[in-house]
């Protein structure tokens, strides 16, 4: 009922864990695979290591969540003998990428495509790392880009993980589409800060971070429906997704699958088998046999 | 259960009393009722510093305390925090001990802060401390009216030598304890771990590791696939005889594995 094909890749549900939570380690990998994610996204690496922020680098309240991790990483160079492969774990494994300068980007989707991940995810859209010039907002960067980590993929699908914080996310989706991209994941976070009023300071050692959680659910629900109307690429709906209803609307939106991060935070790291079986339950009651039937309903 | 609604951010609170426990070691006091089960943790942040998790050493239905052994840039800076000063709590996290009788209690210097409430709610627990010397000996005067017995790198108090050694020797004579409970340096921990091994008898050690989120959801105080803020930092007999990092490696906080003495030479931890 819930199989999803994203880019020929066959998923057994269309949950996948987003980049950035819980990603780290090979036998994390299994672990959110055992409690049901269709696919997991591993958290970005670069071409060296980073050790990131200092905390607060995270935190929740309310329907809202903050983090300013600032782009941990062990670096692609370690991740390769730490992770050997990943075509060989127990769910499809899409390895997340980035650079500071686009000559980078390619080196490292070179080594990860080695890994013999099923996709790779490019994040050309984290809101906390300074390039001098966003590559995110700027749709002949952001094609520059697309194209460098194409060239250096092989037949690897690639995905471009676009911002929220431009000015018209249909320009860059349309632009990545046009440089190769096999597919889009749309959203990252939106930036945001947080204040506590007795400490008079920002809570984020970093100040500035990006808002997840159901607060983001309606944005990244627009910038699904904006896209989909501008590309055919498949969209990986990302932002907010908590409960079956939530990956539904993203698929009505023009999803073909969903990406879930803080979720886990709200109801576990079983997040993805609940979503799972109350979206089965609500097709179930609505007559509805497979998601193809309501993908992009929500249009026209 | 469902999470919805959570409240992780930190309220800024009011130290109400300071005491020093030891050479460079200081509780930090609140009069806060909070929900707390022994071994659990909370997140101290020091605006424009750092965030860091620590124990929960005192706990009634006044307030609650942590102690901090001032060993790096963050632990140095609480130590000059005074009482009517205000720092960020959130928590608390974690799992907890599961406190059954004839135990026993194995702690390496600070470890013993995460012990102290376990300690409180024990029928008549041996007590094993341990530390470099005398002077870094906390709590001593709290547990004055326990069965507790000391080793000292130094000799200054107690026998001179390891903890790992009395427990070998207690468990030696005695069939009678059937859980050790245990927190300190890792390799202390591993060590006790061997022992009770070695004499079929049940551990429960509370692990360390670089946390940024404290709920399970930062990925970076994994150890395999064992999420230590949540699913531990309390790990049982069985769960740690299936950790081949216990011991040996822990990541570093860009997520790097390392072994041990490069994790803690790194000083991130405090």
């Amino acid at each position: 009922m819930l199989q999803t094909n994203l880019c020929g890749i066959k998923l057994k549900n269309p949950t996948i864990l987003a980049s950035g939570i819980l990603g780290v380690t090979k036998e994390s990998v299994g672990r959110i695979g055992k409690n049901g994610a269709g696919a997991v996204t591993l958290k970005s690496l670069c071409h060296e290591e980073r050790q990131g922020n200092s905390n607060p680098a995270m935190f929740g309240y309310k329907n809202v969540f903050l983090n300013a991790v600032g782009l941990p990483g062990q670096g692609i160079d370690s991740a390769m003998k730490d992770f050997q492969r990943l075509d060989n774990l127990s769910v499809p494994v899409i390895g997340s990428i980035y650079g500071y300068r686009i000559d980078q980007f390619g080196d490292v989707a070179k080594k990860m495509a080695s890994l013999k991940p099923a996709m790779i995810e490019v994040d050309i859209s984290c809101p906390h790392m300074d390039y001098g010039k966003p590559y995110y907002a700027d749709p002949a960067l952001a094609a520059k880009i697309t194209k460098t980590v194409k060239k250096n993929s092989g037949k690897i699908p690639v995905s471009i993980k676009l911002s929220p914080n431009v000015y018209d996310i249909k320009e860059i989706a349309h632009a990545a589409e046009k440089a190769g991209a096999d597919a889009v994941t749309a959203i990252n976070t939106v930036a945001g800060m947080v204040i506590d009023i007795d400490a008079k300071k920002p809570i984020l050692a970093n100040k500035i971070g990006g808002v997840s959680g159901p607060a983001l659910k309606p944005v990244a629900v627009r910038c699904v429906y904006e896209i989909y109307e501008t590309v055919k690429i498949p969209i990986i709906g990302t932002g907010g997704i908590t409960y079956g209803r939530d990956a539904i609307e993203m698929i009505m939106a023009g999803a073909t699958a969903v990406g879930i991060g803080t979720g886990i935070y709200y109801r576990g790291i079983n997040v993805f088998s609940k979503v799972c079986n109350e979206m089965e339950a609500w097709m179930k009651k609505n007559k509805i046999k497979n998601l193809d039937e309501m993908r992009g309903v929500a249009h026209g | 259960m469902d999470k919805i609604c959570r409240t992780e951010i930190p309220q800024m609170l009011e130290i109400s009393k300071v005491v020093q426990e030891a050479k460079g070691q200081k509780s930090f006091f609140f009069r806060k009722n909070i929900e707390c089960r022994p071994g659990q943790f909370i997140m101290v942040w020091l605006p424009g510093v750092d965030e860091k998790p620590m124990a929960v050493s005192y706990h009634s239905k006044n307030g609650f305390a942590f102690t901090s052994h001032a060993i790096g840039a963050f632990t140095n800076k609480l130590d000059s925090l005074k009482k009517k000063d205000r720092i960020g709590i959130r928590g608390p996290y974690g799992n907890s001990f599961s406190p059954k009788n004839n135990a026993c209690v194995v702690a390496g210097g600070v470890g013993m802060a995460s012990l102290s409430n376990l300690i409180d709610v024990l029928k008549n627990p041996v007590v094993i401390c341990g530390a470099r010397s005398k002077q870094l000996l906390i709590y001593l005067e709290r547990f004055r009216n326990k069965n507790i017995i000391a080793a000292t790198d130094d000799g200054s108090f107690g026998r001179k030598g390891y903890t790992t050694d009395l427990l070998n020797e207690i468990l030696d004579k005695s069939k009678k304890i059937k859980i050790v409970y245990t927190c300190g340096p890792e390799i202390m921990m591993k060590k006790v771990f061997e022992i009770c091994e070695k004499y079929n008898v049940e551990c429960e050690a509370s692990l360390e590791r670089y946390m940024a989120c404290g709920f399970g959801v930062c990925g970076k105080c994994m150890i395999g696939d064992r999420i230590v803020c949540a699913d531990g930092p309390i790990f049982n007999s069985k769960q740690l005889s299936k950790m081949p990092e216990f011991g040996s490696f822990a990541r570093l906080k860009s997520g790097r594995k390392v072994t041990l003495k490069e994790f803690h030479s790194s000083k991130m931890v405090w």
